[in-house]
């Protein structure tokens, strides 16, 4: 590609369409007697020719070269700053680094009961969204999937609650799952059920909390199954209903072996979301501390992070925070891809 | 599945897509009545007349103009950006040769894994290092680049752009950079246009980092933040809650129904979560 393109460079420089402007780089140029004899030229078909040699070989670095400077200052760094300030002390009157201390902020971390129990509730909170929003998701991919009159009104329709920001959506669950007169209550109440303390006990809290993640994701996962769902062929489908395959003996047996890598990027995606919720609970909260419940009985391991290292200013055992649920985000992520293989595998129909 | 679908199909969607609209227009209707009449049982679930009441004293509460304006800027600001040097890198990534490109695109990847949300300490302590905090350029600076921006323009530009068109304008004596700008730039405009607007939606509801990084100015969810913090005490003023949480959240719904489709678009040609 390279050759060519200089030859042409200095061979027809007079050949540019009259409409183009040269672009700014180069307007310094004569554009129109580059290659028209005489020493002088040559030597300006020499430097135009090295010229853009260098600038097939720079080209392509400074490019990529934005990207990377940004990320390495807001990106890279910050992480690798985690690390190191995890293994020190912090002074907080002084504001200083204080004293290497090793593995002490981790082991710190690890004996708090509260971030025992913040991790509970996000593996909890966790396992009540992911579960139920993937299996919805799929059905309604699968619902989706067909000749529908309008396809294009359902696909839009399903999206409806992804863009309400996570910050009113906790408001306007918030209000639903109200303890005293929240609609669900309501509900709850006029088929002659207990009203439930939403927001004061553990496990119903994190229902609560679920309910709102779910909401907001899973008309956005079934879009991305039925993306996947589509390309199955449809002939496939048409031999197994001769071989008298039902509809979801056709789902599990075809569909979802078929789309097993779909199915393991949503679960991948999921997993590395759902471990991070922090907006649902900072804001489900309605003491005054919002540090997850009065009993910390829904406070996440995000929340926990940031409690501990921007209010407490406790930044090293902060950090060690992080890189735990770091390890433990991977480890549920690989978890989670293990199970998804394993359950999405080729059978016999 | 081949066959046409029957009314039950139809009536399985329809319930989707009511309970996903309920939650918002109920909170719509709670927003136009008074705080008493919020309270009632059973709630009301028809519109009410006071949506305007409510709407001034969500005025009053908060500064909500200057907040919206403050999110506007800001993501904006990281959309623009993040389009710009994706294209630009995916475009690298995609149709240049060059030494380490394998490498560096596998590095991209790698990092998309990898949650950033997990180093707001130390982003933090860099903000207030630099005097940056509480301005909105701490605010935008940690999504000027995205690596998932990087990733999707390089994945839509693979196929996009022939390469037989970049060696005609390397013909026609187009320099690098002209070529990207009259080759690769017009055939990247679709998906140029979809990782804008999912930008754009991503640091528009972005609560956490601005909450770190702000303390008196305010993008919207943070002055939603507070309408709450007020809201809260004896009896929590839902009507007044939910006005502000309804427009907090107008401005996205008509977004999304000027773009729904392209949103559809994007996220089926696998774009991942924000």
């Amino acid at each position: 590609m390279t050759a060519p393109a200089e030859a042409g460079t200095a061979a027809q420089p007079g050949n540019r369409p009259a409409s183009r402007r040269p672009a700014g780089s180069r307007s310094g140029e004569d554009p129109g007697d580059g290659g028209r004899g005489g020493r002088r030229g040559e030597r300006r078909l020499l430097r135009r020719e090295r010229r853009a040699r260098w600038d097939v070989k720079l080209a392509p670095y400074v490019f990529v070269s934005p990207f990377f400077l940004v990320f390495a200052v807001v990106g890279m760094f910050p992480l690798a700053y985690t690390g190191y300030l995890s293994l020190y002390d912090w002074d907080r009157l002084a504001y200083a680094r204080g004293e290497f201390i090793g593995l002490d902020n981790f082991r710190w971390v690890l004996d708090d009961p509260l971030f025992t129990k913040s991790l509970v509730n996000t593996l909890s909170i966790f396992a009540m969204s992911s579960i139920p929003q993937v299996v919805i998701a799929v059905t309604v991919a699968a619902l989706l999937d067909q000749q529908l009159r309008g396809s294009t009104f359902w696909r839009i329709s399903v999206l409806l609650p992804f863009v309400v920001a996570p910050t009113a959506a906790v408001l306007i669950f918030g209000t639903l799952f109200s303890d005293r007169s929240g609609l669900v209550n309501e509900l709850l109440n006029s088929v002659g059920l207990e009203p439930i303390r939403w927001h004061v006990e553990r496990w119903w809290s994190h229902a609560a909390i679920s309910s709102m993640v779910n909401w907001r994701w899973t008309g956005y996962n079934a879009l991305i199954f039925l993306a996947a769902m589509q390309a199955v062929p449809r002939e496939v489908y048409e031999s197994a209903s001769l071989d008298g395959a039902g509809r979801v003996r056709q789902l599990f047996h075809i569909t979802l072996p078929m789309i097993r890598p779909t199915v393991i990027f949503v679960i991948v995606t999921t997993t590395i979301g759902g471990l991070q919720i922090f907006t649902e609970p900072r804001l489900f909260d309605d003491t005054a501390q919002r540090e997850g419940g009065a009993d910390h009985q829904y406070m996440t391991m995000t929340l926990y992070v940031y409690v501990k290292g921007i209010e407490d200013q406790f930044y090293g055992r902060a950090s060690a925070a992080a890189w735990l649920l770091f390890l433990f985000i991977i480890t549920i992520v690989l978890a989670n891809y293990a199970a998804t293989r394993w359950l999405t595998r080729r059978r016999a129909l | 599945m081949n066959r046409r679908p029957g009314a039950l199909v139809y009536g399985l969607l329809a319930a989707f897509v009511v309970g996903s609209a309920l939650p918002l227009y109920w909170s719509f209707m709670i927003g136009s009545h008074t705080r008493e009449r919020a309270l009632d049982t059973p709630p009301p679930l028809l519109p009410g007349g006071h949506f305007l009441d409510n709407a001034g004293r969500v005025l009053n509460t908060i500064d909500f103009w200057q907040a919206m304006l403050n999110s506007l800027i800001v993501s904006t600001v990281c959309a623009t950006s993040v389009v710009f040097f994706s294209t630009l890198a995916g475009y690298s990534f995609a149709k240049l040769r060059f030494r380490g490109s394998s490498p560096l695109m596998g590095f991209v990847v790698m990092t998309m894994a990898v949650p950033t949300q997990l180093a707001i300490v130390p982003l933090f302590i860099l903000m207030r290092d630099y005097r940056l905090l509480d301005t909105l350029a701490a605010v935008a600076l940690p999504t000027l680049v995205t690596a998932f921006g990087v990733f999707f323009m390089r994945q839509y530009l693979v196929d996009a752009v022939p390469d037989e068109l970049i060696e005609a304008a390397r013909m026609d004596g187009c320099s690098m950079i002209r070529t990207f700008w009259t080759v690769a730039v017009p055939a990247a405009r679709p998906a140029m246009a979809i990782l804008f607007l999912f930008t754009f939606m991503q640091v528009w509801t972005d609560y956490m980092w601005p909450l770190v990084a702000l303390q008196k100015t305010e993008t919207l969810q943070i002055a939603l933040d507070r309408l709450a913090l007020t809201g809260q005490g004896q009896s929590t003023d839902y009507a007044l809650l939910l006005a502000g949480t309804a427009m907090a959240t107008v401005p996205l719904l008509v977004l999304f129904v000027l773009t729904g489709r392209q949103l559809v678009t994007g996220i089926m040609q696998g774009a991942l979560k924000g």
